[in-house]
């Protein structure tokens, strides 16, 4: 069973609804003893950091997340819950979870583009990643794939951390982690038949780790 | 590299698809949901929702269409049409769309951009613009003026300073609906999107005209805007969504090629 986190700045449906479509055993739990029972979590989230944080912070699931990274228990954050695995984000001048050393900050929209032109703020649509490292989370995706993002801040985490690339104007990073802990910015909820994939790659994961 | 966006629109009244749409196979006439899911199949970028309903009943069928259409596509979709208020807003984004699109509830109440900004984020805050070309004037020096009711009504507002406002206000995404070129399949008003879009740096979706793909290129280029939105050109079996795309790609353009 993968336990989705709830809490209100999270996108919690969206995720569940894939998850059921994919037949994947889930439930949207803030309850410590579900979460620390399940084999997996999903941390998901939109909108925007500073919230997020508060939100986190106010029902004590900040120090139980952290727990449960340091006890190995896989994890997927998606968007925001993506980004306030760092250390900080710009976004509401946040401190963020430290579960991965680094930072969230603004895209630049002085930053130019294939057509030469500003990027657009926020950063909306259909992106590719360039995996700087092997990601079980991609196996049997096509390397040239589409993933839905929607954001204004991009994740930049210490270089070790980062795990594939996007490019907006420049590249920065899509994904960062490491094994049992992903943080993805795009939504794979929301990214059809790859993004689909990619969440069944993590269920598998999380079975085979939990078996292990 | 971000790809541009091929966004079909689907109105819905009562529940059920307006405009004729060409179906195929086994497709439900008239169905919303059946017709989201093949669009979804065959590689739309995102879809567009309309309620078109005026009785409260309606509504509630359309919610629940809405929550149909969540289970079943996994992409990005919009909700616009009776959006007056933050909760009109929380109802959609409860039963499953992305985004929610704000129209004539924004010229009557501009505030409630910037709620629903706070609420639930810009990303998820489009605003819709219907516009029409006039005269320039003192009072609308750009000629191009803000229009509610499927264009009857004039609204004294200029669309390039209406366009910078709502951006400032909190809205994410502008999906700027050319009425003049509506139902034309002359294409796209590129003059309108290109102001538009050189005027605000969140994404504009183009709306109103394309007959052509060619017309879907121009928006995305001549006209700046990062999604193209259509209709006719695809419910009535003129063209494919891979048609489009493929087409949108001979010419260049960046678009989602897989799915």
């Amino acid at each position: 069973m993968l336990a989705i986190l709830d809490y209100k700045a999270g996108n919690q449906t969206s995720v569940q609804r894939a998850l059921n479509k994919l037949g994947i055993p889930n439930v949207i739990t803030s309850s410590p003893d579900v979460l620390a029972n399940a084999t997996g979590i999903i941390f998901p989230g939109v909108g925007a950091a500073g919230q997020a944080m508060d939100e986190l912070t106010s029902g004590g699931l900040d120090e139980l997340l952290k727990d449960l990274v340091a006890q190995k228990k896989p994890l997927l954050g998606i968007c925001v819950g993506c980004q306030i695995l760092l250390d900080y984000s710009e976004e509401n001048d946040t401190k963020a979870l430290s579960v991965i050393p680094g930072e969230c900050r603004l895209f630049n929209p002085s930053w130019v583009d294939y057509e030469g032109t500003p990027i657009r703020v926020p950063h909306m649509g259909w992106n590719q990643i360039e995996l700087k490292q092997d990601c079980i989370l991609f196996k049997d995706i096509d390397p040239n794939a589409y993933f839905y993002f929607v954001h204004s801040y991009y994740p930049a985490p210490e270089e070790k951390f980062i795990i594939g690339e996007t490019t907006y104007g420049r590249p920065f990073c899509s994904l960062h982690g490491r094994e049992g802990l992903w943080a993805v910015q795009f939504h794979p909820e929301k990214s059809g038949t790859p993004g689909l994939k990619l969440l069944s790659n993590f269920y598998e994961y999380c079975k085979e780790a939990s078996d292990a | 590299m971000l790809s541009k966006r091929v966004i079909p629109c689907l109105d819905v009244r009562n529940g059920i698809l307006t405009k004729g749409v060409k179906f195929k196979d086994n497709v439900d006439i008239g169905d919303p949901v059946a017709t989201a899911k093949m669009y979804y199949e065959q590689g739309a970028d995102e879809i567009v929702f309309y309620d078109i309903t005026a009785s409260s009943e309606g509504r509630g069928i359309f919610l629940d269409v809405v929550e149909r259409v969540a289970s079943e596509i996994f992409i990005p979709f919009s909700v616009g049409g009776g959006i007056n208020s933050v909760e009109d807003m929380r109802a959609v984004l409860l039963a499953g769309a992305e985004k929610v699109s704000v129209n004539s509830g924004a010229v009557k109440n501009p505030d409630i951009i910037s709620q629903g900004a706070a609420a639930f984020g810009s990303q998820c805050i489009v605003l819709g613009m219907d516009v029409k070309r006039v005269p320039k004037s003192e009072l609308i020096p750009s000629g191009f003026e803000i229009v509610i009711n499927g264009g009857r009504k004039f609204m004294g507002i200029d669309a390039l300073d209406w366009a910078k406002t709502c951006e400032a206000l909190g809205a994410g995404e502008i999906c700027l609906n050319s009425i003049d070129a509506d139902g034309t399949k002359d294409g796209y008003d590129l003059e309108l999107t290109k102001l538009i879009s050189e005027s605000v740096t969140v994404p504009v979706i183009a709306s109103g005209g394309a007959g052509h793909p060619q017309h879907m290129v121009d928006a995305v280029t001549e006209g700046r805007a990062s999604a193209a939105l259509i209709a006719s050109i695809v419910h009535y079996g003129e063209y494919t969504l891979p048609q489009l795309k493929e087409y949108m790609a001979s010419k260049g353009v960046k678009t989602r090629s897989t799915w």
